[in-house]
């Protein structure tokens, strides 16, 4: 059985005095995309901010085998992590193209950072004409692809997606997913995404996971989770 | 049980302080006297800031301008009025207060680090104003209350004679300072506990949220700059009472400096620690000489103290109290 | 009327006041940096520059030549910026503002201390940065060292400016001053970018310094005093935020103080500092954000 790209065992957070996450263990493979599902305070969004190192955290993190928990973030994107925060995090007072090029930062391959900065125009062409622009001046939908492409610059192995849909048009959340999907199917990008939305969620991924104060609660195949009765009363609304 | 003790314990507490306070003097020597009496202008100006700072959030570097303000008034009077020191002391205190009030309005503008560079600049200014209005301030030399008008002075004679009480001009002035001290204080514990300490900590926190909940924002804001005032005022006049004399140099941006440090040592936010804030400024400096006297050392040794008192203890001696006292007053307030 | 009127003495005065103004923007922009990416004013800034004038002083007074202890002084200067970062402003980075704030006055009393301990206050002088023979610019005499002083300060400034918008170090410091918790997610080391800040900053105060002092007969260890306020004064005129305005914002200073100073008699000479102070308040009273500043909307 190939070892999992991202292994969680028994995670704990905390913010401060006050527990996060109470013990959270899940896995993702290379070339998967997982979910990971809850309501608002379940902790999915520390879950992913435990992986980077944003919170202090303790019990097991490895990524591709080598224990990650003791990692600062800017550590762990070196390792090819590439999160992308909730609210999308753009640094809105630097250029749309600077923004891009940050995505790059930790790179020292100058060929590879340009031959990617091509193909990144070629999922959003659209960030070409918009090169110089303020990045804080661009639409809700569009910050959160240019997220996803400063992401892409990285070359990561894998991708932390925190509540992608928060705040968007439908239509350009589904854009936004089937781009994601695109690049799992083409490039093989491993994808740990978070989501409220869990209708969304369970569509674009092979396997979920279900939060509940902290805890996972419930863990599948996307498909099966779907068809769960306790799934679809609590989070998919019939 | 625990109620009576709820109150008896903050009442035995003062009866403490007031008892500590009586007995001093005699404890101390004359010239020690003299020492505490100036820390306690410091102690009455620290009050005064930290119900602006500590309380409702406002930056001030410039109360050392403000006690300008006070020490004047009270110098003007003895020199040019031959009013008696004493008497001038409230008027310093209102004097200042209006002053302060005056700030208060165009700082409504201004927050944090803004208010800090403006008042930091009001601060500075004051020398040379001070200097610029020379008829009234008595310019560089400034105002002399033993060569213009020493009957005025009430420690003049090396004694003073007090409802029929004698003692040395040092001890008087240490009374009377720390008697003022301690009703500011007291009045201050009232202000915190009432209406407006309520509104001063709901500014502090936030002030979208105060102004939403009714708070009257630029009300309290003013006054809280005005009661700040008064204070400084106060001590201000105290200040020119105990060193007989005012010039422009008297009140420089470091005296203003000196009271925000003794303020954030102190504790803001809280009452307690603030005699701990006034003692720390006023011995550091002489403590530091006594460490080693080659030049520079004694400055390099109070700025590191006062880096390592703010990084090491956040919250001021107030906080640490707080925190050592914490088990006792929990138990005394908390129901169970 | 018009052809009354000394216009060379205006254009002396005002390249004069341009030359005060040149200087007081070095300091002035090592003060915007610094709040940039700390979020506070580092009033030690103008002790700092001192002490790096004392160490420039220490070294052409064991042979140096002026320019080589000027380089020296500028690279010593960055490493000491870094190293106060490093060891007494990191503990207390999130602290609130006016912790920061007294730490950094707490700070002028230690250099001021280390200044005053290392070197005598007997009065030192510094030999001149450029030759002080006057010259001839279309009739008009002008001082070297005052075009100098400028081309300077000019010259670093766009130096930084292109540090700061064509390099990766540059990208990496800005994004680390706009928005920390996303940059480290980009892999920028925050917490260095900090510290390259001040050293940055010490680096520029320095210059200033060293600049400032040969005008001067003589200095002593209140050199800088009176050059952070000016300093205070033209960064709060251009905008606390931009780093242009702090640079413009000096310059307009220095021409309009020496202008004041030369032209209204009741100013004179004793109340150039106070017109300082009055522009700071005036500012601040009027429009915060600065000559370009941007209005902050307070959100709600």
């Amino acid at each position: 059985m190939t070892e999992a790209l991202l292994e969680l065992e028994d995670v704990e957070a905390r913010y401060g005095q006050v527990k996060a996450l109470h013990g959270v263990t899940l896995e993702v493979a290379e070339g998967e995309i997982v979910a990971v599902l809850g309501a608002n305070g379940a902790g999915k969004t520390t879950t992913l901010r435990a992986i980077s190192g944003l919170v202090s955290r303790e019990g097991g993190i490895r990524f591709a085998g080598k224990s990650i928990a003791r990692r600062s973030p800017e550590a762990t994107t070196r390792l090819g992590i590439a999160h992308v925060p909730e609210g999308r995090g753009t640094l809105s007072g630097l250029s749309v193209r600077e923004n891009l090029r940050l995505g790059a930062y930790v790179r020292r391959d100058r060929a590879g950072v340009r031959e990617d900065e091509g193909r990144v125009l070629g999922y959003f062409p659209w960030l070409e004409d918009r090169a110089d622009q303020r990045a804080g001046t661009l639409s809700g939908g569009e910050q959160q692809m240019l997220a996803l492409a400063r992401a892409l610059m990285l070359r990561p192995r894998l991708l932390l997606l925190d509540e992608p849909s928060l705040g968007l048009a439908p239509k350009v959340v589904a854009e936004i997913f089937r781009i994601v999907a695109e690049l799992n199917e083409r490039e093989g990008l491993t994808v740990l995404v978070v989501e409220q939305n869990a209708n969304l969620a369970l569509e674009a991924s092979s396997r979920a996971y279900v939060l509940e104060v902290g805890r996972v609660a419930l863990s599948g195949s996307s498909p099966e989770l779907r068809r769960d009765e306790s799934v679809r009363r609590s989070y998919l609304g019939y | 049980m625990r109620r009576v003790l709820g109150i008896a314990v903050p009442l035995l507490a003062a009866a403490a302080a007031v008892g500590v306070f009586l007995l001093v003097p005699h404890l101390v020597s004359d010239f020690h006297s003299r020492d505490l009496a100036e820390a306690g202008v410091f102690f009455i100006a620290i009050v005064g800031l930290n119900l602006l700072t500590g309380y409702t959030g406002q930056i001030s570097l410039g109360h050392g301008a403000l006690m300008a303000i006070g020490g004047y008034t009270t110098a003007a009077l003895v020199v040019h009025e031959h009013w008696r020191d004493v008497w001038t002391i409230p008027l310093a205190g209102i004097a200042a207060g209006i002053v302060g009030f005056l700030i208060g309005i165009p700082a409504l503008r201004l927050s944090g680090l803004y208010l800090a560079l403006a008042t930091f600049a009001f601060a500075v200014a004051m020398p040379s104003l001070l200097k610029k209005f020379s008829g009234l301030t008595g310019g560089s030399q400034g105002l002399s209350f033993l060569e213009s008008s020493p009957f005025q002075v009430t420690g003049l004679k090396g004694t003073v004679t007090v409802f029929g009480h004698t003692t040395t001009a040092n001890h008087f002035l240490y009374y009377l300072t720390w008697g003022i001290g301690l009703v500011g204080l007291a009045i201050a514990w009232l202000i915190v506990r009432g209406r407006f300490g309520r509104a001063f900590r709901a500014i502090r926190d936030s002030e979208a949220a105060a102004a939403s909940a009714g708070v009257n924002l630029p009300l309290y804001k003013t006054l809280a700059f005005a009661l700040s005032g008064v204070y400084a005022g106060v001590a201000g006049s105290l200040f020119a009472i105990q060193s007989e004399i005012v010039n422009p140099l008297s009140f420089t941006v470091l005296l203003s400096i000196l009271i925000v440090v003794g303020a954030v040592v102190g504790g803001l936010g809280s009452l307690p620690g603030l005699v701990l804030g006034a003692l720390f400024i006023k011995y550091l400096p002489s403590l530091a000489g006594h460490v080693s006297t080659r030049p520079g050392a004694p400055d390099f040794i109070y700025g590191a103290a006062i880096i390592l008192v703010v990084i090491l203890l956040p919250g001021g001696a107030g906080g640490l109290l707080g925190r050592l006292f914490a088990p006792l007053t929990t138990w005394l307030y908390t129901r169970r | 009327m018009l052809l009354a009127f000394d216009w060379s003495q205006l254009a002396q005065q005002t390249v004069i006041g341009l030359s005060s103004g040149a200087l007081w923007a070095l300091l002035a922009l090592a003060i915007v940096l610094i709040y940039r990416s700390t979020g506070v004013v580092n009033f030690a800034q103008g002790e700092m520059a001192m002490l790096s004038t004392f160490v420039a002083w220490s070294l052409v007074h064991h042979g140096f030549s002026f320019w080589e202890a000027f380089f020296a002084t500028v690279a010593l200067s960055f490493c000491g910026g870094v190293g106060i970062e490093r060891a007494v402003i990191r503990p207390v980075e999130r602290a609130p503002v006016l912790t920061i704030v007294i730490v950094t006055l707490g700070l002028v009393f230690v250099v001021d201390g280390i200044a005053r301990w290392g070197w005598t206050a007997e009065t030192k002088s510094l030999p001149n940065a450029f030759s002080t023979r006057p010259i001839q610019i279309a009739g008009v005499a002008f001082s070297i060292q005052d075009l100098g002083n400028i081309a300077v300060s000019i010259g670093l400034v766009l130096l930084i400016g292109v540090l700061f918008r064509y390099t990766k170090l540059g990208l990496a410091l800005r994004a680390a001053a706009i928005n920390p918790q996303e940059s480290r997610l980009l892999g920028v080391r925050v917490s260095w970018m900090i510290a390259i800040g001040w050293g940055l900053a010490a680096a520029l105060g320095a210059v200033a310094g060293m600049l400032t002092a040969p005008a001067l007969a003589s200095f002593d260890q209140n050199l800088m005093q009176p050059v952070l306020l000016y300093a205070l004064a033209g960064a709060v005129l251009g905008g606390l935020e931009s780093p242009v305005g702090a640079v413009v914002g000096s310059l307009l200073l220095g021409v309009f103080v020496n202008l004041v100073g030369t032209y209204v008699d009741w100013v004179g000479n004793d109340l150039r500092l106070p017109v300082a102070l009055a522009v700071i308040l005036g500012v601040l009273l009027i429009k915060p954000a600065g000559l370009f500043g941007r209005t902050a909307v307070r959100r709600v």
